[in-house]
């Protein structure tokens, strides 16, 4: 009977919604559209985020718990599982919709708090503490004295383009994405634009990629169909391996139908037949998402031969990547593809004239391709309104650190990061305070309290130096010392270093056994090995200038980049670490030295027993003594003595 | 061995871009990328084992040895490092003696780091099957591999 039902609908929604030719439908097909887009919902509907981040704080049980109380309510009700809102502080979010009401949004609704928060949504009868604020529109009845959702600071400040499904439908379900206006503005394209009339009205729109260099994408396009071949591919790179950045992932998980609308659009334009989707290792939802995804759009026959009796045919495939950062640079992602070690290769020939297999190849970003369904429904003027004269359009950011509300984030170009660090995420956490703001990864730089007025747009932070880098944002309070976090990263492209040039490889391994130098105590050291060490430090800058001028690739040419940036704004916090030997932040193990406080200590025994070099001495009942040269500056004596007896300096 | 030769059969004899999915497919049925597997599929795509051997090792996500009963996913993604995650790594590396990649004697652990698992507000998060532990703190490790050594003598 189901599979009926769903067969009746999707013959309805290919039928009388996507064959249909002009743009306005029906008043009954909209009737109908409205129905499953849950416009006016006649049950309790309950919406569960179900991102990445939804689902390590515990969302599925949380669902699974709900699904169970209304079984056993018996209160008829849907349960839909969403997309991250994007706030992952609030996970597990909850937002339940009574009928006719607008829709409660609730934080941190853990399995064992499902209960208590259902008996109290539906007996008037709320928990303060975790309901967060309502969302709704014209039509629906306001909750008195509940703040609305545009009002909160993290939402406040956001300009939501991408991201605007994002909460509302189950990225699961073609259908819901259909009746949301979904994959008609491919089939408009295919139907009443040229392959050269598509990369104009993106190059109009003054689209750029998002993964960094900003190159306009309508251009981009255009060089890719005027090489001359009989075959052309598009590559989604959805390799997103930035330690500290979930921006891709989350739009895949979240709104999947939107990108491979993208890329169908994307792969029109410039001619291809083929498109393939590089997509991150290691996590297995967002995988399952998009092969779900792909398996309905298929069905549907929005992808595959002949679409929609419209003669275009395009096949996607998902490639997943083998684990090297390296792989998210252009030609040595082309390479893994053809099953090569993905080693970068000296460019020009561009991908766009001699790509995967020596075809024509454009290679666009997640966040781009998300982008262009939107601008072929609304048109190029509509996103020329956004953003600033150089850069249009939105930005998303994956805001992370030690904020106080950190997630997922889409903010207008020409926003400053000042709007970002205290207005969206509404300052730092636990009252500390801010140091910098990473942005870009392992290759980007810091932003201080001196430059966070700064916009998000392409030439004003390139002007600065500072490169859009993969949207990965990192906030960093005082417990954060920059020497370890310099270390942190340049560990990371240490070992991602493909090893094909010399200044990469070597350097990045040079560099980096210098800063561990930095931050190691100097146990039983030679006058010798002193001066090594010294030497060392006073080549940190040469090694990183000569890095950055002679690597092959981005990767290595930017490895340096945190480094000499926080060289230039925390100079005081490396010399300390050199000279005086001291790490302010008290991160660094080697530096810490501690001491036996002999008025508090009680003779227990307890640190001398758990310290792991047994580098602690003493006699029953007396006080004890740290031998420093033995110490290894862990700090385990701290956390087990019970009388606060050991202190650190 | 019946099982390598399903995998091999989806694709085409001697096409080398298909060499990294056919050892990602193998690897998620075996769990590892055993010497055996190697041999047969060089001679499927005419291709020399150490060729091979050489691909598999430049990229990180390729096992030689079998991995653990249970398998331990640390998250070393830049936030749960500012969250302390490096003293949470160190304590799992001094508790099961072994270094990510490898497979604790009895067989029953070992552990890989990832970065960025996406769940950045709780970290450090540790992934075990399809459970998350997040918060995690290196006073917590003790605790949690004898947990989950129990679960290992399930298994």
């Amino acid at each position: 009977m189901k599979g009926e039902k769903s067969n009746e609908l999707m013959t309805f929604l290919v039928e009388e919604v996507l064959r249909h030719g002009s743009d306005t439908l029906p008043a009954a097909t909209e009737k109908r559209l409205s129905e499953i887009r849950r416009e006016k919902p006649s049950v309790p509907v309950i919406y569960v985020s179900s991102g990445s981040a939804a689902v390590i704080a515990g969302s599925e049980k949380s669902a699974a718990a709900a699904d169970l109380y209304l079984k056993e309510m018996g209160i008829n009700g849907l349960i839909v599982m969403t997309g991250g809102h994007g706030p992952a502080v609030f996970e597990p979010l909850f937002s339940v919709q009574l009928p006719g009401k607008n829709r409660l949004v609730f934080r941190n609704i853990t399995e064992d708090k499902v209960e208590v928060t259902l008996n109290g949504v539906f007996h008037n009868d709320m928990p303060d503490e975790d309901l967060v604020a309502q969302s709704g529109s014209t039509g629906f009845e306001a909750w008195y004295g509940i703040p609305f959702i545009e009002d909160i600071p993290f939402f406040k400040f956001q300009k939501r383009v991408v991201l605007e499904n994002f909460g509302f439908y189950d990225p699961e379900s073609i259908e819901e994405y259909i009746a949301r206006g979904g994959y008609r503005s491919f089939l408009k394209t295919i139907r009443n634009y040229t392959h050269e009339e598509v990369c104009d009205i993106v190059e109009r729109s003054g689209l750029r990629g998002r993964s960094g260099g900003g190159f306009t994408t309508g251009l981009k396009w255009k060089y890719a169909l005027n090489s001359a071949s009989d075959n052309r591919y598009l590559i989604c790179n959805a390799k997103e391996s930035d330690p500290g950045s979930y921006c891709d992932r989350s739009v895949l998980e979240g709104d999947p139908h939107r990108l491979i609308e993208g890329i169908c659009i994307a792969s029109y334009a410039i001619g291809a037949s083929n498109a393939v989707i590089f997509l991150k290792t290691g996590s297995p939802h967002p995988f399952a998402r998009l092969k779900n995804a792909l398996d309905a759009a298929r069905e549907y026959g929005v992808i595959g031969h002949n679409i929609l009796s419209s003669g275009f045919n395009l096949d996607i495939i998902i490639r997943e990547e083998a684990g090297a950062y390296v792989c998210g640079e252009e030609t040595a992602l082309i390479g893994s593809l053809e099953g090569k070690r993905g080693m970068p290769e000296l460019k020009p020939p561009y991908p766009t004239s001699d790509g995967l297999y020596g075809k024509p190849t454009v290679i666009n970003n997640v966040e781009t391709l998300m982008n262009v369904p939107l601008i072929m429904a609304r048109g190029p003027e509509w996103f020329r309104t956004m953003g600033t004269s150089n850069s249009k359009g939105t930005k998303l950011f994956s805001l992370g650190g030690r904020g106080r509300y950190t997630g997922l984030i889409e903010v207008e170009m020409g926003t400053t990061f000042r709007t970002i660090v205290e207005g969206i995420s509404d300052g730092i956490r636990d009252g500390r305070a801010f140091k910098a703001l990473q942005i870009g990864g392992p290759s980007g730089t810091f932003i201080t309290n001196k430059n966070l007025d700064l916009t998000v747009d392409f030439e004003a932070l390139r002007e600065q130096g500072i490169a859009m880098g993969s949207g990965g944002l990192i906030i960093i309070d005082e417990t954060t010392c920059m020497v370890d976090f310099v270390r942190f990263y340049m560990d990371f492209i240490h070992k991602e270093s493909c090893g094909k040039c010399i200044p990469c490889r070597e350097g990045t391994g040079r560099m980096l056994e210098i800063l561990e130098n930095i931050i190691r105590k100097p146990h039983n050291e030679d006058s010798n090995a002193t001066l090594e060490r010294f030497k060392g430090v006073m080549q940190l800058e040469i090694i990183a200038s000569v890095m950055k001028d002679t690597s092959l690739c981005g990767l290595g040419q930017t490895a340096p980049n945190p480094f000499i940036s926080a060289l230039d704004n925390f100079r005081e916090e490396f010399e300390e670490h050199i000279f005086d030997r001291r790490c302010r932040a008290n991160v660094c193990r080697g530096l810490r030295t501690f001491s036996i406080d002999v008025d508090k200590c009680t003779g227990c025994t307890v640190c001398a027993s758990k310290c792991p070099v047994n580098a602690i001495y003493g006699t029953r009942l007396q006080p004890f003594f740290i031998v420093d040269d033995k110490c290894i500056g862990c700090g385990i004596c701290k956390d087990v003595c019970k009388f606060s007896a050991v202190t650190v300096r | 061995m019946k099982k390598i030769e399903d995998i091999l059969g989806h694709y085409r004899a001697g096409s080398h871009e298909s060499l990294i999915p056919i050892l990602q497919d193998i690897q998620a049925e075996e769990g590892y990328l055993s010497e055996n597997a190697i041999v047969q599929i060089g001679r499927f795509l005419e291709m020399s084992t150490t060729k091979i051997y050489g691909l598999a090792t430049f990229y990180d996500r390729f096992r030689f040895i079998p991995s653990g009963k249970v398998h331990l996913r640390i998250c070393d993604g830049t936030t749960c490092f500012i969250n302390g995650s490096e003293a949470v790594i160190n304590a799992i590396r001094e508790n099961l003696g072994i270094e990510p990649g490898q497979t604790t004697r009895d067989g029953k652990f070992s552990y890989e780091l990832t970065t960025c698992m996406g769940g950045c507000n709780e970290g450090p998060v540790i992934n075990v099957g399809d459970n998350y532990h997040n918060h995690v703190k290196p006073e917590d490790i003790p605790e949690l591999i004898t947990k989950l050594k129990v679960l290992a003598d399930l298994k």
